[in-house]
């Protein structure tokens, strides 16, 4: 388990990075869910399998079709791989890697330094949590809905038509 | 279950957050900084599971709910813009926006 954990983080990293630099859209999603699923694979291998499933239900499931629904409404020029490559031209990605660079180093750094006692969960399951959600974190949960409502009334003004 | 040291989890979710600042500032088309937004979100929530594994709590599980909650809200809100820009100025480019300019 614990090499699973090493091989899903991998391939969750580099399918990230594939996703913010594809000039493809769809290509760009894709590996968005590739990130998610191998995301899923860690947060199963920490004791999280609730989570986990979330993670691939609500994330991998509802927001990337969402993503995806979005990107077909606005297909043609403005999600074309042509139009995008002119827009990364080599020099573009100068300062940007200059400064993520630098905050990787820096981040990175002071943790691996700081070294960490070893994780070594025992599963928390779906009954810890809800348990823990519905006393301590009542209010949380109430506000996560005002939040959604909020969000679905505004989604519903902003994507009608004029 | 794995048997890993909490630094390396964070190391990890620490990568995946610059990744993310990476896209957001590479990036012209507003999906895309969309998609590296939703890179470093997913960062946020590896962190507060291994914080919940370290500790053997629920409580950070609890908050990588509350996270994608606000995702949903996010990307819902998120997207409706973008389909507005859309029809507004023909363009996804972030530089095209430059109305309020003096």
């Amino acid at each position: 388990m614990t090499q699973v954990f090493y091989v899903a983080s991998a391939l969750a990293v580099v399918a990230a990075f594939l996703t913010v630099t594809r000039s493809n859209a769809l290509h760009a999603v894709l590996y968005l869910v590739l990130a998610l699923f191998a995301l899923a694979i860690d947060f199963l291998a920490l004791g999280a399998p609730f989570i986990a499933a979330l993670e691939i239900i609500v994330y991998a499931g509802a927001i990337v079709v969402v993503i995806l629904f979005v990107i077909m409404m606005v297909a043609g020029a403005a999600v074309s791989g042509e139009q995008e490559r002119r827009w990364l031209p080599p020099r573009a990605w100068v300062v940007p890697s200059l400064l993520a660079g630098a905050l990787a180093v820096l981040t990175i750094g002071s943790l691996a330094a700081g070294g960490g006692q070893a994780v070594a969960p025992t599963t928390i399951g779906p009954r810890e949590v809800g348990a823990v959600l519905f006393t301590t974190y009542l209010i949380g949960v109430e506000l996560a809905s005002v939040l959604l409502l909020a969000g679905l009334v505004g989604a519903y003004y902003l994507g009608a038509r004029d | 279950m794995a048997i890993v040291p909490t630094s390396h989890v964070l190391i990890v979710s620490a990568l995946l957050v610059c990744i993310g600042a990476f896209g957001v500032l590479l990036r012209r088309n507003l999906l895309f900084m969309l998609l590296s937004l939703e890179v470093m979100l997913n960062g946020a929530a590896l962190a507060f599971v291994a914080a919940s594994a370290r500790w053997q709590q629920p409580d950070g599980q609890i908050f990588v709910m509350f996270i994608m909650a606000m995702a949903a809200a996010e990307v819902a809100v998120g997207l409706a813009l973008i389909l507005q820009i859309y029809r507004r100025v023909s363009t996804l480019d972030a530089d095209a926006l430059d109305l309020m300019r003096g």
